[in-house]
């Protein structure tokens, strides 16, 4: 086009000569940036002619702006004079490609636009849930007629995720409840020194941690770990459209994908459990020991003749649903995934926060029915 | 300077580990003219492009772009080289986690401080500018066809005016049609905006139709370089199975066989 160079800081100068709009130096995108339109449209409303003589770059920006200024001219339509042959095939092209009149005009606010918006969010939660409850029942009936034929179970597939979501997550589990074991020891044992009643710190670990707190972190723990893993891989699968090739090529996503996932962590989850409860109550002893003066063996004995039994069947009984919920839910984020990078990001978290306020509410509805039937 | 090349490329050495892609490459490109770069599959095409555009460092040569060294300028130097070029690669690489206007505000939001109305004003005028229809510039590149991510693509790439656009295979994968209209979009945009076209392609049709000049890459280096009538002449095995065989023939570039 031209051999000046393209960036520079000289302003466009803009004078209003009688009916003449002169326009002088740069008229380019760089210029646009400290370029005063309103005033330029003000001149521009009294002039028919736009002169551009003394400009000596002009770009697409530039063009734009000329065919803008040109608009607010007299009659609605100023000429532009003294481009080159190249600038008016510009100024032609941009004048073919200026936004249509009443773009632009978008209306937000008011109490409809927010009944609406409110109503469609909700509406639009009710169908998530309907789908994620259809997918649940999609891979239950899958896993039931892998039941029935047997081959069909990828179980190499299934034996690589129990090493992922099992046997990879031992030592940060057992880590985790060895200091909540420990925790509670502590702070049991601050309480109940009060009145005398040390021993009963054994209680207080063996209920709360067979009961309740080591299934549940278990579960949280593996939310974080595995759900979202699940969640990752399947959704940049998906982005890829390597589930769309899966389905063209006759294989079943969710018998590929989904059901070794769920599968793994509804047999790791309980034996993470009873790892998570084994290292709690070994926290709970050693701090009883230390700090109460609770030999081992008189936890033991304690532990062994005061609980029932029922409390650690409590927690047990609640691993495979909370599995349940963590692989339907990560794999169920995971196939939402659309085309963007940025969909996969936040699905992934949603899948980690859904699955662990699902795993909550599931554990309260537990601890309700258990006190129905009473155990 | 108006003879000066835009892009001059002198013994041009790049490799990876031990496998050499390109050695002793020369290359100009002149001002104002549509570059075809041809050549096999895995002759060095993008990565040539990649080195001219500064991502990836040749092991030895000397590029130049618009009169400066690419390899050994400052970093404020190269950012504004940088803007003086725009890039189209093989598979668009828009940003999929914003519209197609958001793309195409994507460079103006952060080399320039313009007001948002003003961007989006002239990202609109760049979109339609490609051809794409109103209703494209909300959508997310996932939402588009190959051929609209390709206009998207370029329109992108000419977002700030820049005086040379590279193009990376802009008509693979699209439909016959579609690839002609495109042929017409970079020459009509190369006449209105003045650019300089480096175009890597496959496609005769688009040599034809829109180069002035092709270079065919084989053997490491530009083996020839000139008007495809030129390329009539070159005695290679490569060069002239290319433009020989029967797909040139269908693109006119031979005149038809006598029967
Ligand atoms: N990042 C990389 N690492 C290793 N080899 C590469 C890389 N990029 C390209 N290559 C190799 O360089 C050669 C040229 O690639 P490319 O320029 O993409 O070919 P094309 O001409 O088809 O565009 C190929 O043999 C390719 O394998
Ligand atoms: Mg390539």
């Amino acid at each position: 086009m031209s051999d000046t160079p393209p960036v520079s800081d000289r302003p466009c100068d803009v004078i209003l000569d009688g009916d003449r709009l002169r326009l002088a130096g740069h008229l380019t995108i760089d210029a646009l940036q400290t370029f005063d339109r309103a005033a330029a449209a003000e001149l521009a409303r009294r002039a028919v002619v736009i002169d551009i003589t003394e400009t000596d770059a002009v770009d697409t920006a530039g063009a734009w702006l000329l065919v803008a200024l040109a608009g607010q001219g007299q009659g609605g339509r100023a000429d532009i004079h003294g481009a080159s042959s190249h600038q008016s095939q510009l100024i032609d092209t941009v004048r073919a490609n200026m936004p249509p009149p009443e773009a632009g005009s978008e209306t937000t606010g008011g109490m409809n636009d927010r009944l609406a918006r409110l109503g469609g969010r909700i509406h639009g939660g009710a169908g998530a849930a309907v789908e994620l409850v259809s997918f649940l029942g999609q891979v239950v009936a899958t896993i039931g007629g892998i039941i029935l034929h047997p081959r069909r179970l990828r179980l190499t597939s299934v034996v690589h995720h129990c090493q992922e979501v099992g046997w990879n997550a031992v030592p940060i589990v057992t880590l985790m409840s060895f200091l909540i074991g420990v925790v509670l020891a502590f702070q049991g044992a601050a309480q109940l020194s009060q009145f005398g009643a040390e021993v009963f710190v054994v209680d207080l670990i063996a209920i709360s941690i067979l009961r309740e707190l080591g299934i549940l972190l278990t579960a949280i723990i593996v939310a974080g770990r595995s759900g979202s893993a699940f969640t990752a891989a399947i959704g940049s699968m998906k982005m890829r459209e390597e589930i769309d090739a899966m389905r063209t090529l006759g294989l079943d996503p969710v018998t590929i994908l989904v059901v070794p996932r769920v599968l793994a962590l509804i047999v790791m989850l309980p034996a993470l459990g009873l790892i998570a409860d084994v290292a709690g109550l070994l926290g709970g002893a050693v701090m009883a020991w230390v700090d109460l003066g609770v030999s081992p063996a008189a936890f033991q004995a304690r532990l062994v003749g005061n609980t029932d039994l029922w409390h650690f069947g409590v927690g047990m009984i609640k691993a495979p649903f909370f599995a349940l919920i963590i692989g339907i839910i990560g794999c169920y984020e995971g196939m939402k995934v659309g085309g963007n990078a940025e969909s996969l990001g936040r699905l992934t978290s949603t899948s980690v926060v859904l699955s662990i306020f699902m795993v909550i509410v599931m554990d309260a509805m537990f601890s309700i029915f258990f006190a129905v039937v009473g155990v | 300077m108006a003879d000066a090349p835009v892009i001059r490329v002198r013994g041009l050495v790049t490799r990876f580990g031990r496998h050499v892609v390109h050695d002793g490459l020369d290359l100009d490109v002149r001002r104002g003219e549509v570059l075809g770069v041809v050549g096999g599959s895995g002759t060095g095409k993008s990565v040539l492009l990649r080195a001219i555009v500064g991502l990836l460092r040749p092991a030895e040569g000397q590029i130049e772009v618009l009169g400066q060294s690419v390899r050994d300028t400052p970093p404020d130097a190269y950012r504004r080289l940088r803007r003086r070029w725009g890039v189209m690669f093989q598979d668009g690489a828009l940003f999929s986690s914003l519209t197609v206007r958001q793309n195409v505000e994507a460079p103006m939001r952060e080399q320039l401080d313009l007001p948002p109305d003003v961007m989006r004003t002239l990202a609109g005028i760049k979109v339609r500018m490609v051809g794409l229809p109103e209703d494209a510039q909300g959508k997310y590149p996932s939402e588009l066809s190959g051929g609209m991510r390709k206009r998207a693509g370029f329109a992108r790439a000419i977002a700030l005016d820049p005086e040379i656009v590279f193009l990376d295979e802009p008509t693979a994968g699209l439909d016959p049609i579609g690839a002609a209209a495109f042929d017409r979009l970079i020459r009509q945009l190369r006449d209105a905006l003045g650019l300089t076209v480096f175009l890597v392609t496959h496609d005769l049709d688009s040599l034809h139709a829109v180069c002035d000049r092709v270079a065919v890459l084989a053997d490491r280096r530009v083996l020839a370089i000139g008007s495809i009538a030129d390329m009539l002449d070159v005695d290679h095995p490569w060069v002239r199975e290319y433009f020989h065989g029967p797909r040139a023939r269908a693109a006119k570039i031979m005149p038809p066989e006598p029967a």
